[in-house]
């Protein structure tokens, strides 16, 4: 690393690898409930494990984010961090919060709307959180030396973040008007902004990853972030569809969220054109791989699960079915947990000094967690449509077709069985680099002379 | 070729373009569509009591309403057609916690005014204009 400060982002790194084994823990428990055994049904029922896998997702993956903004935007901008004190205060406050809300959870405190269960006033002192995080990445771009168009998309995209958050703070008696704004949320989070800090993440980690040139990149990232918005904005209408909202719903919807992969399937060209122009000389292989596996299994997860049932016709049918969690593991995966290991994997070494970059058991968790997230998402699709045919086509009652997808959700215990030893390895890794060591510093930028084609 | 800036100009103008539509179509739904597809005028303060503890308790944990939620419990959505208010008010204090087919839901401890505003938030869930959601299974109406 440049700059001491960079440091910060260790602890946001640390917070989430923690959660990410809590959220699989919660998994499992889940998907043994689902085949019958759910014998802490009365320590955690299924509603408090629902609630728990979800919203530690969401906080792990902006502990990665806020990590990845710590580490990134001091390089990019060329200058310290802000200020270290506010973000370690920063830390603390996000870490303790998220462990209030998940043993709240337990206790049945809930604000019970998917994926948003954290109970109001704690949204307070995320949102409090949340200001303290954004300023000081705001102050250190101000002050920095360098202006770059990669640090802009990934703060625009954390501040969009952010402000978004807010729809999802207000009461509405209709529940309709209440799910319309839930999505303005949860959609243009994931289906939004999200992507802008990915492609943030993604575009700092192909210039430094391939040597290609910063200007070509960036514009290629402007490019893309044009195609999520151009459909993913319109593209919320998917989720309205059969929520209590005019029809027109259903073509706007249909016909723009149909062209959200688009976004995604730039996103893969963007990512595997500039690793092949590049001089593919960086040690980091780790990092390559999580990269471009980032770039591309998003594009499968997201894009192309996602419109196997977007469309109006299709959706009426596999609309609150197993078939929506097929689609929503392997895109998160794709996008958002694999740009988060990916960004780990290439500050880490310069965090610590190790070199870490390309041993085996950091091939082997690559491998084993894509293996596995595939054969969850294989068998998520089985169930799910068999779900559809017996129960939205045949009729048959929802618990007795239930009690049919038994052998599915064993192969769904397998899959993330490899799965989970898949992110243990990688976890494993984590803790051999140790702390973050001034020792690592250098004035240099490291891996300048690969950084020119 | 592209340029940097002319890829700018793309990504700003969409955004603002798409996003003008979207918060005019916003308008359009609430102000005309909500109201008439959701018969918004049937709020009752009941409805209303119903809706906070669907929240509080994160029914959504399990079931779904309108199709949204987890996929561990039944669908809510036209429940109050099918089981009847009885059934609805029998499922919820089911002492040791109602149990069908081997999934078990939480013991509940509401008071009858509780029972009755879930009741009827469920009531008004029934009658919201879906779009033709949960759709009529093409089978069974074959067979018919």
């Amino acid at each position: 690393m440049k700059f001491k400060s960079q440091k910060v982002a260790y602890y946001f790194f640390a917070l989430s690898m923690i959660l990410l084994l809590l959220q699989l823990t919660y998994g499992f428990i889940m998907a043994f409930a689902h085949m019958g055994f759910d014998g802490l049904h009365s320590i955690i029922p299924f509603n408090a494990a629902t609630a728990t896998h979800k919203n530690l997702l969401v906080v792990w993956l902006i502990s990665g984010f806020m990590g990845a903004a710590y580490f990134i935007i001091p390089d990019e901008s060329d200058n310290e961090l802000y200020s270290v004190p506010l973000a370690l205060i920063q830390f603390w406050s996000f870490a303790i919060v998220g462990v209030i809300a998940v043993a709240g959870f337990h206790m049945g405190w809930f604000e019970g709307r998917k994926f948003l269960e954290i109970p109001r006033p704690l949204d307070y002192l995320v949102a409090i959180n949340v200001i303290l995080f954004l300023a000081n990445i705001v102050m250190t771009i101000y002050k920095g030396k360098r202006h770059t168009t990669t640090a802009m998309v990934l703060t625009a995209g954390l501040i969009f973040v952010a402000v978004l958050y807010l729809p999802g703070m207000v009461w509405f008696d209709n529940h309709t008007v209440d799910s319309f704004f839930r999505w303005w949320v949860v959609h243009l989070w994931v289906e939004g902004v999200w992507e802008l800090v990915m492609g943030g993440i993604l575009a700092y980690l192909l210039i430094k990853l391939t040597g290609v040139d910063r200007e070509v990149i960036e514009k290629w990232l402007y490019v893309i972030v044009g195609l999520t918005f151009l459909s993913g904005i319109l593209g919320t209408g998917h989720h309205y569809y059969y929520t209590g909202v005019p029809k027109y719903w259903l073509i706007i919807g249909g016909i723009f969220s149909s062209l959200e992969p688009l976004a995604f399937l730039g996103m893969t060209l963007f990512a595997v054109t500039m690793y092949k122009k590049g001089n593919k000389k960086h040690p980091n292989k780790l990092a390559i791989y999580w990269t471009l596996n980032s770039a591309i299994v998003s594009f499968l997860g997201a894009g192309l699960l996602g419109l196997a049932h977007t469309l109006p016709g299709v959706n009426l049918y596999t609309h609150g079915t197993l078939v929506t969690a097929m689609h929503g593991h392997l895109a998160f995966w794709g996008a958002y947990a694999s740009i988060v290991l990916a960004v780990m994997s290439y500050a880490m070494p310069l965090l610590t000094g190790r070199k870490i970059y390309d041993n085996s058991i950091g091939h082997l968790a690559f491998w084993l967690a894509n293996v596995g997230i595939l054969g969850m998402t294989a068998a998520f699709a089985a169930a799910g449509v068999a779900q559809v045919y017996l129960q939205r086509i045949a009729g048959m009652d929802f618990m007795v077709v239930q009690n049919e997808l038994h052998p599915h959700f064993f192969v769904l215990i397998l899959a993330a069985t490899v799965l989970s030893v898949g992110v243990i390895l990688y976890v494993v890794n984590f803790y051999k680099f140790g702390l973050p060591n001034d020792e690592a510093i250098v004035k240099e930028e490291e891996f300048k002379a690969l950084q020119t084609n | 070729m592209l340029s940097k800036s002319q890829a700018k100009l793309f990504f700003l103008g969409g955004t603002v373009f798409f996003l003008i539509i979207f918060l005019a179509l916003t308008v359009d739904t609430l102000v005309n569509g909500v109201p008439k597809h959701t018969h918004s005028d049937q709020i009752t303060d009941q409805v209303k009591l119903g809706r906070r503890l669907w929240d509080a308790n994160n029914c959504m944990g399990c079931h779904t309403i309108m199709g949204e939620g987890a996929y561990y419990a039944p669908d809510l959505t036209k429940v109050y057609e099918r089981r009847g208010p009885k059934y609805i008010k029998t499922v919820l204090n089911f002492p040791g916690g109602w149990q069908l087919h081997g999934r078990r839901m939480v013991q509940y401890n509401f008071t009858e005014q509780e029972k009755d505003g879930i009741v009827a938030f469920f009531k008004w869930v029934g009658n919201v204009d879906l779009n033709g959601f949960p759709p009529k299974p093409s089978l069974q109406s074959e067979q018919k």
